[in-house]
C-alpha cells in the first residue's frame, strides 16, 4: 500500500511540475531579432532616427525587404504602391506627357481619363498618402516631451528629436498637400488621434489648406537653415517651396487669390544660395545627390542601386520608357519594360531643331504620332532618366538606379515667381522674372538662342515652359487644373479622352474620386462631385 | 470519506487486461467483443487490446469477432488474458474518435474511417491517395509534382483567410498538418463539430486522426517487403502553334521585317523538351512482431521519385520504430514512436512550365554562341546583346541553369505512457509527449551564366538558406470509466501544451560580389487547452458532451481564451436485426464549436517595429540608415468559431452487407479571421488581420458501401459517396453597406496585379468577378466590348458581375475491389460538378500582341486564337471562364496472390496499377481539377504505370 503512494504520489508531482508554469507561455514576444516590441523599440535611442528614416523612405521604398517583400499597403503589387510611382502616374499619365502600352488592371484610365471610384492605382496613391501621414502622426505621438523624459532620452538626442518632429510634421503637410491637390476632400486624422476602430472624420479644402499652412510656418524655424540639414532630409528651404506651391495653387484649391505670399517665399529660396547648375541632364543622373546638380536640387527623393531598393520609384521612372530598338545598357539598365512613351503635344512644345537641350527623345524606330498606346514604338521615348553619372559611368546596380528624384528644384522656383508675378503678385517684378526665366533657357540653349523678353512673357509661355522644364517630374497635371487645362476642350492632347485626336473631359477630374474602398468602410466620406 | 467510496470500488472490481489476435497470423484483431456474464463488456482497440473490469468472482468472458469462433476463456485468478482466434473476415467495429475509440453502434458523429488495407492494395502511395474518393465530402487536390503536398478541404472549408487544412493527429499526437505515408495505418475523419469540439483549437476544418498499426503481444516475428516501380507519362499538352504553323501566322499576320526577322530557323516543341517520362520507385521492410515482452514494429524504407518537369526529384529514406510493451499486469502501457526520414530534393525551375506554352517554337533550344551557356535568348541590339528582360526566358535554360536543391532531415518522436490505478482500475492517466524537428539546408543556385538573370555587373544568383521547424506537446488526461448496470459512463479530462519554433536564415550573394546578404527569422507560438468530456450510454441511447478551453499565444491576455463546448447523440432504432432486411438504423444529431486561430504571423495581436532589410535602407547623409516600422495590428483580435449543426443517419441492410451513412449539415463560421481593410488613417496600413465577417457551409453527403458479393472464391466490394456543399459569404465587414464592393482576389498572369476573383456578401468564396462579353451573330467575341450590365450608358468597373466559383457543389466518389480466388482488381473513381475554373492560358495566349513585342522579341499563340481573334489581352471578360466539371478514375489496379509459393506461414502477392488513366471533361484546358480557379502554369498531372510486389516471411 506504500509503495502505491509513492508510486501514485510521484507520478502527481510530476505530473503538476510538467504542466505548471506553461501559461506564462502564452505571453509570448517576438524573437526575431527585425521584430520589436513598441515597449522595447524605443530603449535604443537610434530608433527615433531609424523610425524617421522610414517616414522619409515611404517615399521611395515600398516595403521593409526591398526591392518587395513585407510591403507597406496591401490590396495592390507592391511594385505598384510606391508613393513617387503612383504620384507619378497620377500627375503625368492623366496628361499629354506620356502614355503606358501595358494592360496592368486599369492603367490605361488615367491616359483615357476616364478612372472610376473602384480605380486600384487610385486607391493605392491614396492610401500611400495616409500610410505616410499614420506614421507621421504616431511619430508625434511616440516623441512628446513627456515621453522623452520617461524614457530618460539623452539631452543631445532630445535636441535631435525636436528637428525631427518638425521634419515629420513637413512630410504630413506634403502629404496633405498631396491630398488636398489630388482629392480636395480626404480624410483628415492627426496625432490628436490613435490607432484602431474608428472613422476619420471628412476635411474640407479650406480647413485643410489652413491646417498645412499653419503646419509649415510653426515649423518652418525648428528646421535647419537652407542647406543647413543632412541630404536627403528637408530644411527650411523646402517648407518655403511647399508654402509657395500651397499658394500659387490656393486659387484652385480654395478659391482665394494667394499670389503675393508666393513671391514672398520663392524669393526667400531663391536668395538662400541655390544656383541653376551648369548641365540640365545632370539632375536626373545616378549621381545627382553628389554631382553639381546639387546646387539646384532643394529636396529630393534619394534612391540606390545596392540599399534604396523598389520595383517603384526610379525603377520605374529609368526602365518603363526604354524598349523599341533602344540599348538598356546605354541608359544604365540590364532592360527595358517598353511601356511608357510621350505625346506628340509635349514633343511639339520643344523647337523642331532640337536646339532645346532640354527635349529628351528617342526617335529611332518611334513614330511622333501614336497609332496603338499598346504599341511601344507609337510616340517618342523619354530618356530623360538614367542610371548612368554625368561622368558616364553605370550606376551601382542594373536593375535598381541610384538616380534621386529632384521633387524640389530651384528652376521650379523661378518659373512659381514669374507665373505668380503675372498672375499678379504683389512685389513681383516682371524684369526679374524675364531673367529667372533666362536663366533656366540659357542652360537649355547651348548657344543662347533661347532668350525671351519681357513680351514673349505671359502665361501661355508659362504653361509651356514648365512643361519643357519640368516634364516627368510630377508636375503637369496639377500644372494644367491651375490653367484650366487639364478637362474640358480647352486643350485636346493626343488619346486624351481615349480618342487618338484627344476629346474634352468633364471638369469634375480636375480632381480623383475618394475611392470607393475606403467609402464604403468609412461612413464619414462623401464622395467628390460628379463622381 | 472520499477515500473511503474509492475503496469500496476497489473491493468490487478487478482489471482485466489482454490483447486478441488472430491466431494464423498473430496480428491484432481490431473491434473484437468481450462480454461478462452479465452482458457487460467492451471491444478491443487498434492494437487488439482491451480493458474491463470485472465483478470479483467472475470466472469466464466471451471473446467473439465477426468471422471468428467465439472462445469462452478462463479468467479465474488472472489479470491477464491473451486469446487467439480462428479464421474469418474482417469488419471493423471500432472508430477512432478524440481521445479514445467508440464502437460503430456507439458513435454519435459523422465519422468515416479508412484503413490501408481497404479494397486496393499497394496502388497507394501516400495517406491522402487513401482517402481520396473514399470519403464524402472531403475534397483533396494534389499537384502533379514528385512530393508535394496535397491541399484538404473537409466540408468546403470554414475559413476565408485563416488556414483550411484540417487537423491531423498521429497516434495521439496533434503535431503537423501533413499526412504523409500510407503503410499500417488506419485513417479516421472527424467532420462534424460535435466530434472535434474536442480539439477545439485547429480542429475548425475537421481532424484526420491517423493511427499506425502495432505488433501485438505474442505475435510472432515476420518480414513484410512491400515494393513499386512507376513510370509517369504525360498525355496532354497546352495546344500551341508547332513552328511551321507559327512561321505561317507570323508572316500573315504581322508580315513585316520587324517580325519576320525575328523567327528562326528552328522546330522546337519546347514542352516535350521540358518535360520527360519519369521513374519512380518505393520500398519498404518491414519487421513487426514481439520480441518477449517488447512488441515491436520497424520499418526501413526508400522512396525515390523524378518528377515529369526535368531534373526534379524527389528522395526520401525512412526509418521508424514502435515499441509498445506493458509493465506492471498490464496496468502501465508504454507505446513509443521514433521516425527520421532524410529528404533529398531538387526542384526544377517552375517558371519553365509557363515559359514553354509562351515560347516562340522556331527558336532552337541552343546556339552556336557561348554566351549565356551556349542557350537561345531574346537579345537586344546593344554591342552588349543583352538580353532583354521583359522577354520569356529559354525554359530548357531555365531548368538546367538553376540549382535548387534541399535536404530536410525530419524526426519525430512520441510516446505516452499509459496507467491505470491499482486501487481504482476504472480510473486511467495517460501522459503523451511529442517532439517533431524538422531542418533543411538548401541551396538556389543560378549560374552567372543564365540569361534570365542577367546583370552587366554579373548575373546569377546563390542563395543558401536553413530552416527548422519545431513542434512538441506535452499532454495529460484522466479517463474514468465505469458501467453501472446498463449504463455506461466516460468521463475525461485532460490538459494539453504545445509549443511551435520556426527559424531560419538564407544568405544571398552574388557570383561577382561574395558578401552575403542575410536574412534571418524565427518566430513561436504557444497553445495551451483544458479539455473535458463525458459520453453515456444506455441501451440503444448514446450521448456525449464536451468542452474544451484553448489559449492561443497569437492573441493579446484579454482575447486568449476561447471556449468550444459540443454536444451529440444517437440512438439505434434498430440494432442486431439478424434476418431482417433493415439490419441497423441509427440517428445522430451533434452540435459543436470549434476554434481557429491560425491567420497572419504568430505576433499578430502586438503592436511590433520591423526592421528593413540592408536593400530598404533611406539614405541620411553619407549614411543608410535603417528603418523602423510600426505594423498595423488590430488588439482585439479573437477566436474565429465555427458552430456545426450535423444531423445523421446510418443504416445497414442484409445483415451488414449494405452500409450507408448520410448526413445533413450546417457550419456557421463566425468572427472569420481576415485580413481586412481598415479606413484610411486609422492604422498603419490599408490591411490588418482582425475578425469581421461570417461564412456558411451546408450541405448533405451520404457514404454507401456494400458487400454485393461475399463468397469464399469471389467477393465485390462497392463503395459509392458523394457530397452536396453550398458555400456563402454572410457578412465581411463591420460597416454594413448595400454598396459594398467586395475584397478582389485571386491574382492572374498577364497584367500585373489583376485579379479575377471577388469575397462578397451573399456569393460563394471567390465567385469570378468578370465583364459579360459581347458577341456577334456568329458566336464570335467582340474584342473590347462587353455588355452595359447597369444600364448607364458606359461600361465600367461597375459593370463587372459575378459568375460561378472555383469550388464545386458536388463531389462524388466511386470505389470497387474485386476479388476472384487469387486475382483482385479495384479502382477508385471521382467526379467534382460545379467547380468553374478561370482559363488564363487561352487570356493570356490567344491574342496577336502576345506574338510580338517591340523590343524585339516573339511569343507563342494557342491553337484557339481563330475562335476569338483578339489583338490584345481580354483579361475580364466571361469568355474565359468555363465549367470545370470532370470525371476521373484515379486507378486501375489489378493483383494476383502467389499465395504460399515462397514457402509455408509466406505470402507473395502482385499487381499492377494504372493510375489516372481516364479523364472525363468538357474544359479545354489540360485538367480542371484546380483548387484556385485559375488555371496558369499549373504543374500538369501524369498518368503513371505502376508494378508492386508485397511480399511477407
Amino acid at each position: 500500500m506504500k509503495n502505491i503512494n509513492i508510486q501514485s504520489i510521484t507520478f502527481w508531482v510530476a505530473i503538476v511540475l510538467l504542466t505548471s508554469g506553461c501559461f506564462k507561455d502564452l505571453n509570448t514576444i517576438p524573437i526575431d531579432q527585425d521584430t520589436l516590441t513598441s515597449e522595447l523599440v524605443f530603449q535604443d535611442e537610434t530608433s527615433y532616427r531609424q523610425f524617421l528614416a522610414k517616414i522619409y523612405a515611404g517615399l521611395a521604398v515600398t516595403g521593409q525587404s526591398g526591392p518587395a517583400g513585407d510591403g507597406d499597403i496591401a490590396d495592390i503589387d507592391e511594385g505598384f504602391s510606391s508613393y513617387l510611382r503612383s504620384y507619378w502616374k497620377a500627375q503625368t499619365l492623366t496628361t499629354d506627357e506620356a502614355v503606358i502600352a501595358w494592360n496592368d488592371q486599369t492603367i490605361k484610365d488615367y491616359q483615357q481619363q476616364d478612372w472610376d471610384e473602384n480605380d486600384g492605382f487610385i486607391n493605392a496613391m491614396y492610401q500611400r498618402i495616409f500610410f505616410q501621414i499614420a506614421l507621421c502622426n504616431e511619430f508625434l505621438r511616440s516623441t512628446t516631451v513627456e515621453l522623452m523624459e520617461t524614457r530618460g532620452v539623452s539631452e543631445s538626442v532630445r535636441a535631435d528629436v525636436l528637428t525631427y518632429r518638425a521634419e515629420a510634421r513637413f512630410l504630413r503637410a506634403m502629404s496633405y498637400w498631396h491630398a488636398l491637390d489630388l482629392f480636395r476632400n480626404p480624410p483628415f486624422v492627426t496625432e490628436a488621434d490613435g490607432i484602431g476602430a474608428f472613422f476619420p472624420e471628412q476635411t474640407n479644402p479650406d480647413d485643410l489648406f489652413a491646417f498645412i499652412e499653419s503646419e509649415l510656418l510653426e515649423i518652418e524655424m525648428a528646421l535647419p537653415e537652407p542647406r543647413g540639414n543632412e541630404y536627403g532630409r528637408v530644411d527650411r528651404a523646402a517648407a518655403w517651396m511647399l508654402l509657395a506651391k500651397m499658394y500659387l495653387n490656393a486659387e484652385v484649391h480654395i478659391k482665394s487669390n494667394r499670389y503675393d505670399e508666393v513671391i514672398v517665399y520663392t524669393d526667400k529660396v531663391i536668395n538662400a544660395g541655390y544656383q541653376i547648375n551648369d548641365t540640365y541632364e545632370h539632375l536626373f543622373l545616378a549621381d545627382n545627390d553628389i554631382s553639381a546638380a546639387q546646387q539646384s536640387i532643394i529636396f529630393a527623393i534619394p534612391f540606390d542601386g545596392k540599399q534604396t531598393q523598389t520595383w517603384g520609384g526610379m525603377t520605374f521612372l529609368c526602365h518603363s520608357g526604354v524598349g523599341g530598338s533602344m540599348v538598356a545598357a546605354d541608359y544604365g539598365i540590364d532592360s527595358g519594360w517598353g511601356g511608357v512613351r510621350t505625346t506628340s503635344a509635349l514633343v511639339n512644345k520643344f523647337p523642331v531643331d532640337s536646339s532645346d537641350v532640354r527635349g529628351f527623345f528617342y526617335k529611332n524606330g518611334q513614330s511622333l504620332e501614336i497609332a496603338s498606346v499598346n504599341t511601344f514604338t507609337d510616340g517618342y521615348a523619354v530618356t530623360k532618366f538614367k542610371n548612368i553619372t554625368s561622368t558616364g559611368e553605370d550606376g551601382s546596380d542594373a536593375t535598381h538606379p541610384d538616380t534621386d528624384f529632384p521633387m524640389f528644384r530651384l528652376a521650379d522656383a523661378y518659373l512659381m515667381y514669374a507665373e505668380a508675378t503675372l498672375r499678379g503678385g504683389a512685389a513681383g517684378n516682371t524684369g526679374t522674372a524675364v531673367d529667372y526665366i533666362n536663366e533656366i533657357r540659357n542652360r537649355a540653349y547651348d548657344d543662347g538662342s533661347g532668350v525671351i523678353t519681357e513680351a514673349d512673357l505671359d502665361l501661355d509661355f508659362i504653361l509651356d515652359e514648365r512643361a519643357r522644364e519640368l516634364y516627368f517630374e510630377c508636375h503637369r497635371r496639377t500644372d494644367l487644373v491651375r490653367f484650366g487645362q487639364f478637362t474640358s476642350d480647352a486643350y485636346l492632347w493626343p488619346w486624351k479622352g481615349n480618342v487618338a485626336e484627344g476629346e474634352p473631359t468633364d471638369a469634375f477630374r480636375n480632381i480623383f474620386p475618394i475611392p470607393a474602398g475606403d467609402r464604403v468602410l468609412n461612413p464619414n466620406l462623401v464622395q467628390n462631385e460628379g463622381y | 470519506m472520499q477515500k473511503q467510496y474509492l475503496k469500496s470500488w476497489a473491493l468490487s472490481l478487478t482489471l482485466l487486461t489482454g490483447t486478441v489476435t488472430d491466431a494464423d497470423t498473430g496480428e491484432a484483431l481490431i473491434g473484437a467483443s468481450i462480454v461478462m456474464k452479465g452482458g457487460e463488456g467492451t471491444v478491443t482497440d487498434f492494437d487488439g487490446n482491451f480493458e474491463v473490469n470485472v465483478p470479483d468472482g467472475s470466472k469466464e468472458i466471451f471473446v467473439s469477432y465477426v468471422g471468428y469462433t467465439t472462445q469462452t476463456v478462463d479468467i479465474v485468478g488472472k489479470t491477464v488474458v491473451n486469446v487467439a482466434l480462428v479464421s474469418g473476415s474482417t469488419l471493423d467495429e471500432v472508430l477512432v474518435v478524440g481521445y479514445g475509440t467508440v464502437t460503430r453502434e456507439k458513435a454519435t458523429g459523422a465519422i468515416t474511417q479508412i484503413s490501408s488495407e481497404d479494397f486496393n492494395k499497394g496502388a497507394i502511395t501516400s495517406a491522402q491517395d487513401l482517402i481520396l474518393g473514399k470519403a464524402a465530402g472531403v475534397q483533396i487536390t494534389s499537384g502533379g509534382d514528385p512530393g508535394g503536398g496535397a491541399e484538404i478541404l473537409i466540408r468546403g472549408g470554414s475559413s476565408l483567410f485563416a488556414s483550411n487544412a484540417p487537423l491531423v493527429v498521429v497516434d495521439g499526437v496533434p503535431l503537423g498538418d501533413q499526412v504523409g505515408g500510407s503503410r499500417n495505418i488506419f485513417i479516421t475523419i472527424l467532420k462534424d463539430g460535435s466530434q472535434t469540439a474536442i480539439y477545439g483549437s485547429r480542429a475548425s476544418n475537421g481532424v484526420i486522426l491517423i493511427t499506425t498499426k502495432k505488433a501485438a503481444l505474442g505475435q510472432k516475428l515476420t518480414v513484410d517487403y512491400a515494393g513499386n516501380i512507376g513510370y509517369s507519362q504525360l498525355t496532354d499538352f497546352v495546344d500551341v502553334l508547332d513552328a511551321d504553323e507559327y512561321r505561317t501566322y507570323i508572316n500573315e499576320q504581322w508580315g513585316d521585317e520587324a517580325q519576320t526577322k525575328l523567327l528562326g530557323d528552328a522546330n522546337t516543341d519546347w514542352q516535350r523538351e521540358i518535360y520527360q517520362n519519369a521513374i519512380a520507385t518505393d520500398h519498404a521492410v518491414t519487421l513487426s512482431g514481439a520480441m518477449k515482452q517488447f512488441p515491436i514494429r520497424a520499418t526501413l524504407g526508400y522512396t525515390n521519385k523524378q518528377g515529369t518537369l526535368k531534373t526534379d526529384l524527389f528522395q526520401r529514406y525512412t526509418g521508424a520504430l514502435n515499441v509498445n510493451p506493458k509493465f506492471l499486469d498490464n496496468r502501465l502501457q508504454v507505446n513509443l514512436n521514433a521516425k527520421a526520414m532524410l529528404n533529398n530534393n531538387r526542384f526544377a525551375n517552375r517558371g519553365a512550365i509557363g515559359s514553354a506554352v509562351a515560347f516562340d517554337p522556331t527558336q532552337p533550344i541552343r546556339t552556336d554562341s557561348e554566351a549565356y551557356g551556349g542557350y537561345f535568348a531574346w537579345l537586344d541590339q546593344s554591342a552588349a546583346m543583352a538580353p532583354i528582360g521583359i522577354a520569356p526566358a529559354n525554359p530548357i535554360a531555365l531548368i538546367e541553369q538553376t540549382d535548387d536543391t534541399n535536404t530536410v532531415n525530419h524526426y519525430i518522436l512520441n510516446g505516452s505512457v499509459d496507467y491505470r490505478f491499482k486501487f481504482l482500475p476504472a480510473l486511467r492517466a495517460t501522459l503523451t509527449g511529442g517532439y517533431d524537428n524538422s531542418s533543411a539546408t538548401g541551396q538556389n543556385y543560378v549560374t552567372d551564366q543564365a540569361a534570365f538573370a542577367y546583370d552587366p555587373n554579373g548575373g546569377g544568383n546563390k542563395t543558401d538558406y536553413t530552416n527548422e521547424s519545431l513542434s512538441e506537446l506535452l499532454e495529460f488526461s484522466i479517463n474514468y470509466d465505469k458501467a453501472i448496470g446498463k449504463h455506461n459512463i466516460n468521463v475525461l479530462g485532460g490538459y494539453s501544451w504545445q509549443h511551435f519554433l520556426n527559424q531560419g536564415e538564407s544568405l544571398n550573394r552574388t557570383f561577382v560580389n561574395t558578401d552575403s546578404i542575410s536574412d534571418n527569422y524565427a518566430n513561436e507560438l504557444y497553445l495551451l487547452s483544458l479539455y473535458s468530456r463525458a459520453t453515456y450510454d444506455y441501451g440503444k441511447l448514446s450521448a456525449s458532451v464536451s468542452l474544451r478551453a484553448d489559449a492561443s499565444s497569437r492573441f493579446s491576455p484579454e482575447a486568449r481564451w476561447g471556449y468550444f463546448p459540443a454536444a451529440s447523440v444517437a440512438y439505434n432504432i434498430v440494432e442486431n436485426n439478424k434476418g431482417k432486411t433493415l439490419s441497423f438504423l441509427k440517428l445522430r444529431a451533434g452540435y459543436g464549436v470549434t476554434g481557429q486561430q491560425a491567420v497572419g504571423s504568430f505576433y499578430v495581436s502586438q503592436y511590433l517595429f520591423q526592421n528593413s532589410q540592408p536593400t530598404a535602407q533611406y539614405q541620411f547623409g553619407d549614411e543608410f540608415v535603417s528603418t523602423i516600422r510600426p505594423g498595423a495590428f488590430d488588439s482585439n483580435i479573437k477566436w474565429e468559431e465555427n458552430t456545426t449543426y450535423n444531423f445523421g443517419i446510418d443504416f445497414s441492410l442484409y445483415d451488414g452487407r449494405i452500409n450507408t451513412q448520410i448526413d445533413l449539415y450546417q457550419r456557421n463560421s463566425s468572427d472569420l479571421l481576415n485580413e481586412t481593410r481598415v479606413p484610411a488613417g486609422s492604422n498603419f496600413s490599408n490591411k490588418v488581420f482582425t475578425n469581421i465577417g461570417d461564412l456558411t457551409n451546408s450541405g448533405i453527403e451520404f457514404n454507401i458501401s456494400a458487400d454485393v458479393i461475399k463468397g469464399s472464391d469471389q467477393t465485390l466490394m462497392i463503395g459509392l459517396n458523394g457530397a452536396f456543399n453550398k458555400n456563402e459569404i454572410v457578412k465581411l465587414i463591420q460597416v454594413s453597406d448595400e454598396n459594398y464592393t467586395g475584397i478582389e482576389t485571386g491574382g492572374i498572369a498577364g497584367g500585373v496585379g489583376t485579379t479575377i476573383q471577388l469575397l462578397n456578401v451573399g456569393l460563394p468564396a471567390n465567385a469570378f468577378f468578370v465583364y459579360e462579353q459581347v458577341y456577334n451573330e456568329n458566336g464570335t467575341p467582340i474584342e473590347g466590348e462587353f455588355v452595359d450590365r447597369n444600364d448607364d450608358g458606359v461600361v465600367n468597373s461597375e459593370d463587372r458581375y459575378t459568375l460561378e466559383q472555383p469550388r464545386p457543389n458536388a463531389t462524388f466518389g466511386f470505389n470497387a475491389a474485386y476479388r476472384f480466388g487469387n486475382f483482385d482488381l479495384s479502382t477508385n473513381a471521382r467526379a467534382n460538378v460545379g467547380n468553374y475554373v478561370y482559363n488564363n492560358i487561352l487570356s493570356q495566349g490567344t491574342n496577336k500582341n502576345i506574338t510580338y513585342n517591340s523590343v524585339g522579341y516573339l511569343g507563342n499563340i494557342h491553337q484557339s486564337y481563330t475562335e476569338t481573334n483578339f489583338v490584345d489581352p481580354q483579361y475580364l471578360s466571361d469568355h474565359w471562364i468555363e465549367s470545370g466539371t470532370f470525371f476521373r478514375i484515379d486507378h486501375v489496379t489489378l493483383g494476383y496472390d502467389l499465395g504460399d509459393v515462397l514457402g509455408e506461414n509466406r505470402s507473395l502477392r502482385v499487381y499492377g496499377t494504372v493510375q489516372n488513366p481516364i479523364l472525363v471533361t468538357g474544359y479545354s484546358g489540360l485538367d480542371p481539377e484546380i483548387s484556385s480557379g485559375i488555371d496558369n502554369n499549373i504543374y500538369p498531372r501524369a498518368r503513371v504505370y505502376l508494378l508492386g510486389v508485397n511480399a511477407s516471411f
